[in-house]
């Protein structure tokens, strides 16, 4: 891997469910090493079927996608599955195991940590999400946003070359909604974030792509594309009531 | 409900437990050949094995719908025991797993049902229900259409069937390895009568639920897997053979194939002498059959408070514990027949597919 | 569970009993139930001698006796079940208080009446002293096939979502003014029932996607073990142990 590697690159991508159903068009973007990018779109737009495709759990279709240079195929599938960390919509999904300890420390150790180094791992990853007083509690005791931080880390806890949050932002009271962004800030790997809360993405992300239709209607900085409000219409994409994005970008750059 | 210690004597919880143990291995290994597709993601299935969070799901889900009540009349309501739901929507093996399981962890963590009875109250209640309901389940399916209908009218074949046969099980065991020296002829009237009552509860609910399971997600419904179509992709305009669809029929013959033979093996063993194993040892149940067995007087006035519904669905009962026993013995008749449904089942599939047969 | 979530039965607490690792109670409780069962049922004393030889171990748990009692409710139905046994049962009779009962219903009913109640008596202390996550490692180390664990702890972990996602389309249900007064309604409450099977069904497929994403194939690491020591072992089967020489006494005599 040379330094011009992407993170991450999908080129031609286009699937169809088995039920006939065609999610994805052809679609192409790169995401560079430590960039933070936005993927906005309305519902139905293939935003998760594109995720999906990230680690390998669908395929079939055409197009590839490539991972730090590794082609995501059944040849590589630990590697990528190591590097691409996703953290679904549902933490309680994602939590599945008895305790915040031992779901943190699934990943490493399916990878094959044990003992000495999957314990630092482990407690680093809780530390980078403010939860390591947490440990040894089970999820389900965890309020929604500490569920959520939980399952950041998760995924934090494999080092993973690209982080995927689905939704991030979803049933996150106010607080939590920027508890999690200045953990997200506070990261430093590169990111693409699936989600329709357009302020959180103005906040966190230099740039956005919009998918729509299963395929990428615009690519550009975040401030950019929500202040064009022709394309914003067209992609069914609004901003909540009163919201500037100019304003809010130049306040960001700021700050 | 279910058994606790000293219901039965020591050989006959011996067995039983090795009845279950053995069970359990042959349902680990089908119940991965079960869960290999139902996903939507199809893809999906590739990556490892589903067993483990689908049929814990399913267990929660078990355990959850029997607090569901369902009102039968004047302040009396029942709900469902699951057995045969759970082995037509997910497939015989998962079943005998989620209700063993569900079983297994009522008995360790809320002292319901003894741990020495787990394994009468698993050979009961998780093995032979399912078994026989799904055994049950597949012969009208032979006959009847494919459609939406006869899947929904099968269910409830099977579950009005597998309660009872879970009853005639546990008279059976009683009669082995009883602890009280109770007449069976007595013990078999009584429950017969009880549990044929609520395999008609246990029946309608069953059915109504499987029918609005496959109205919304057929392909959910492993007993109607064989009714999905050939699916396709449409890459860029080509439409191209979606990849998982011919292979999901053949697992699902294939597993029933194992799911009837397993079937055969465990009735023969019923009917053979063992045929006790099951039952429902909901302690409404028994109760009420005691009760109007010993009290023959005072049974009239109990008529209406007491009917069989009434016990079928204890007002909120937060267990499951309804769940096994209930089904008391509907009898030996219902046994028969039961019997020689699965045996004309599985001489029907030997005979028709031979060489498929391994 | 109707209240219920397993959490509940644990009483959490320092003593002795709770410091046990958790296999070698469950093998204890086992091992203690079995030798209940093989106690002769005329030897009544026998059971009195293993009631008190557990009541001292719930008083050395920090059990309360009033939570034990309580527990033991979930025995009732048995109970009943019980006390028509000398009714119904054959062979000789001997007149009670005017009632003509039946001596082997008699000692029947005693039989699973004493045997029962010291069952669900150790099964409630062990629930009481052991943490659900730790009797999940205990039967795991028991050498449980792990597939059957895991499953057991995916129930125990989703128990609680799909019963509150029960609970929500209750009230959803109820919100719009629809009451199950009688059977008319059980096409509404089967369709409830379908409906919380496909959200198990799909959640259970997208847990499986988490899991797939971190890594799974096929067998969850084992991440604690659980061991114990040989003074660790005999302590937990002093109970079992003691009950068994009351239980050959019992033969004995």
């Amino acid at each position: 891997m040379g330094p011009v590697t992407a993170s991450l690159e999908v080129s031609g991508l286009a699937f169809a469910y088995p039920d006939g159903h065609q999610a994805l068009f052809g679609v192409d973007f790169t995401v560079a090493r430590g960039e933070r990018v936005a993927l906005l779109g309305p519902n139905g737009a293939g935003k998760t079927t594109l995720v999906l495709h990230l680690n390998g759990i669908l395929s079939g279709g055409t197009g590839t996608v490539t991972v730090a240079g590794l082609p995501v195929g059944k040849r590589h599938m630990a590697e990528i599955r190591r590097r691409v960390g996703i953290v679904f919509q549902d933490p309680d999904d994602q939590l599945f195991m008895p305790t915040v300890r031992e779901d943190v420390a699934f990943g490493p150790a399916a990878a094959g940590l044990k003992g000495a180094e999957l314990e630092p791992r482990v407690r680093a990853a809780l530390d980078r999400v403010g939860m390591a007083g947490f440990a040894e509690r089970p999820p389900h005791h965890l309020s929604f946003g500490q569920r959520r931080r939980v399952a950041v880390a998760t995924v934090l806890a494999m080092e993973p070359e690209i982080l995927v949050l689905d939704e991030p932002s979803s049933n996150l009271d106010p607080a939590s909604r920027r508890e999690l962004a200045d953990i997200l800030r506070s990261l430093d790997v590169t990111v693409l974030m699936v989600t329709h809360d357009l302020p959180y993405a103005l906040e966190l992300c230099p740039r956005s792509v919009i998918l729509s239709y299963g395929t990428i209607a615009a690519d550009g900085p975040t401030g950019d594309l929500l202040s064009d409000d022709a394309l914003m219409r067209a992609h069914r994409l609004e901003l909540p009531f009163g919201f500037d994005p100019r304003a809010a970008a130049a306040a960001r750059r700021g700050m | 409900m279910h058994v606790p210690d000293g219901f039965f004597d020591a050989p006959t919880s011996a067995v039983t437990g090795a009845v279950a143990v053995g069970a359990l291995a042959v349902s680990l290994r089908g119940a991965r050949q079960e869960q290999g597709g139902t996903s939507r993601a199809s893809e999906a299935e590739r990556g490892g094995e589903r067993t483990a969070p689908l049929a814990g799901l399913v267990a929660a889900f078990i355990f959850a719908v029997q607090m569901l009540n369902f009102p039968v009349a004047a302040g009396t309501s029942g709900h469902l025991l699951g057995g045969a739901l759970a082995a037509i929507l997910v497939g015989p093996f998962t079943g005998v797993l989620c209700v063993s399981v569900v079983l297994l962890m009522q008995g360790i963590l809320f002292a319901d049902g003894g741990l020495t009875a787990l394994g009468v109250n698993i050979t009961d209640m998780a093995i032979v229900t399912t078994v026989v309901a799904y055994a049950v389940f597949r012969g009208p399916l032979k006959v009847l259409p494919r459609s939406r209908r006869s899947v929904t009218a099968a269910s409830f074949v099977a579950a009005l069937l597998s309660v009872p046969a879970a009853s005639v099980a546990f008279t059976l065991l009683y009669a082995v390895g009883g602890t009280t020296d109770v007449s069976i002829g007595k013990v078999a009237t009584a429950m017969i009568g009880v549990h044929v009552l609520i395999g008609v509860g246990e029946a309608a609910i069953t059915a109504l639920t499987v029918g609005a399971v496959i109205a919304v997600r057929p392909d959910l419904v492993y007993g109607a897997r064989g009714m999905r179509q050939g699916l396709k992709l449409r890459v860029n305009g080509v439409l191209v053979d979606a990849p998982s669809a011919p292979s999901a029929p053949v697992a699902g013959a294939r597993a029933s194939r194992r799911a009837v033979w397993a079937t055969g093996l465990v009735t023969s063993l019923v009917l053979a002498g063992f045929v006790s194993f099951y039952a429902s040892s909901d302690p409404d149940g028994l109760e009420k059959v005691a009760r109007d067995q010993g009290i023959d007087a005072r049974t009239e006035e109990h008529a209406a408070a007491g009917s069989p519904l009434a016990d079928y669905g204890v007002e909120d009962v937060s267990d499951a514990r309804l769940s096994g026993g209930l089904a008391g013995v509907i009898g030996v008749g219902t046994t028969v027949a039961a019997g020689s449904v699965v045996f004309w089942a599985v001489r029907r599939r030997r005979t028709s597919v031979p060489s498929r047969v391994r | 569970m109707g209240s219920g979530h397993a959490h509940r039965l644990h009483r959490h607490a320092h003593s002795p009993v709770h410091a046990l690792p958790p296999h070698t109670k469950l093998a204890a409780a086992f091992a203690f139930v079995v030798v209940m069962v093989s106690t002769p049922r005329a030897a009544i004393w026998a059971f009195a001698l293993s009631a008190v030889l557990l009541a001292f171990v719930a008083q050395h748990a920090r059990v309360p006796a009033g939570f034990l009692l309580r527990r033991l409710l979930i025995e009732v139905p048995f109970v009943a079940f019980a006390v028509l046994m000398p009714f119904v049962a054959g062979g000789e009779r001997v007149d009670v208080l005017g009632l003509p009962l039946s001596v082997n219903g008699l000692w029947g009913a005693w039989n699973v009446l004493a045997k029962g109640t010291l069952g669900v008596a150790a099964s409630v202390l062990l629930a009481a002293t052991t943490e659900l996550r730790e009797l999940l490692l205990g039967l795991q180390r028991l050498k449980l096939p792990p597939l059957l664990v895991q499953i057991a702890s995916f129930m125990i972990r989703y128990g609680d979502v799909v019963t509150d996602e029960m609970r929500r389309m209750r009230i959803a249900r109820e919100s719009r003014g629809f009451e199950a007064r009688g059977v008319r309604h059980w096409g509404v409450l089967a369709k409830s029932a379908g409906a919380l099977f496909i959200r198990s069904y799909e959640r259970g497929e997208r847990v499986h996607l988490a899991m797939v994403s971190r890594g799974y194939a096929g067998s969850v690491p084992v991440i604690d073990e659980v061991t114990a020591s040989r003074a660790e072992w005999s302590r937990a089967f002093a109970l079992p142990l003691s009950a068994l020489v009351v239980c050959l006494l019992g033969w004995a005599l």
